[in-house]
């Protein structure tokens, strides 16, 4: 692999380190730091924590958590032929796959296929590091951090993420897209389940996908 | 072994198997013009409606909160180009501002 360049390194790290300061937020929810390690795709570990805190029991919060875990491998499909890897290096790909390490390879397009892989292992295993980092501080009774929304957290990750797709809504069609999807998401949210409402906007990709623009 | 070791062991088994499936799903399929161009588009989709949720919706009830104007000010701060450490932290300082008021 080349050399990695500043701009994707730095925006790594930016993302790893805000997203993985919530881990404190998740670590004072549940001792159970195996979550962080083992599942990795935060939402999915809120949702399970949140079903089974409030007395739901393991299958329901294993469905709850895994319809938040579907759009993951949706970014694995977009992933996959950009990383080219197979074997074990699959296997630790595929985990770090989230919307983290996905939304920095996209962002990092217009510098090239090198950037985009740089970008997509350094923030999976940047994310990975951190998101455990202060999982464990959570767990160890660390709430020092507080309430996350008191630090803006609550803003910086979606602020973070914007910026990520941001370089990629140059023209109206995307605009249009993101717009759209953005809509179609808070419209569905009180309706359907967790997760299912991000997920559905694919069908708008598939839609402004379907045929060639002229 | 309690139930929440069932509930970590069973979303992680889950979780990993999804993310492994779409990076098993082989290129043939999705190296079609139409598939890679919807195959780009739907990374731009989810992550843009996530942006949409975490602004305004809290455990699929919508909610306006200081959240909306830190992402306001993220996106003014994209249109004039700001670098992306200056774009996440405006959106948390304005937030935060606006949260302990």
């Amino acid at each position: 692999m080349s050399k990695v360049n500043r701009a994707t390194a730095t925006q790594s790290l930016s993302v790893s380190f805000t997203v993985g300061l919530y881990g404190t937020a998740f670590g004072a929810a549940s001792i159970a730091a195996g979550f962080s390690l083992l599942t990795f795709s935060g939402a999915s570990q809120f949702a399970i924590v949140g079903v089974m805190g409030a007395g739901g029991s393991a299958i329901s919060g294993i469905a709850t958590a895994s319809l938040l875990g579907i759009r993951n491998g949706l970014y694995g499909l977009r992933m996959a032929p950009l990383l080219k890897v197979r074997g074990f290096k699959r296997v630790i790909a595929a985990q770090v796959t989230i919307d983290e390490s996905t939304g920095v390879a996209i962002g990092q397009e217009d510098l090239g296929i090198d950037a985009m892989k740089q970008g997509f292992w350094l923030t999976g295993f940047g994310v990975y590091i951190f998101w455990n980092f202060f999982t464990l501080l959570g767990a160890l009774g660390a709430q020092a951090m507080g309430n996350p929304s008191a630090w803006g957290l609550d803003a910086a990750v979606p602020a973070a993420f914007l910026g990520l797709v941001w370089p990629r809504l140059t023209g109206k069609f995307e605009r249009t897209l993101a717009a759209s999807a953005i809509i179609l998401a808070i419209l569905l949210s009180p309706i359907i389940s967790a997760g299912l409402p991000i997920i559905a906007t694919a069908l708008l990709a598939v839609a402004f996908g379907w045929r060639q623009r002229t | 072994m309690n139930t929440l070791w069932l509930g970590v062991i069973g979303t992680s088994l889950i979780a990993f198997l999804l993310k492994y499936l779409g990076h098993s799903i082989p290129e043939k399929y999705v190296n079609n013009p139409r598939a890679l161009r919807i195959n780009t588009l739907i990374p731009i989709a989810l992550l843009s409606a996530l942006v949409g949720v975490q602004t305004v919706t809290e455990k699929g009830q919508w909610v306006i909160d200081q959240r909306l104007a830190g992402v306001a000010v993220a996106l003014i701060a994209l249109s004039l180009k700001a670098p992306y450490f200056v774009v996440v932290i405006s959106a948390a300082i304005t937030s935060a501002a606006l949260y302990r008021l």
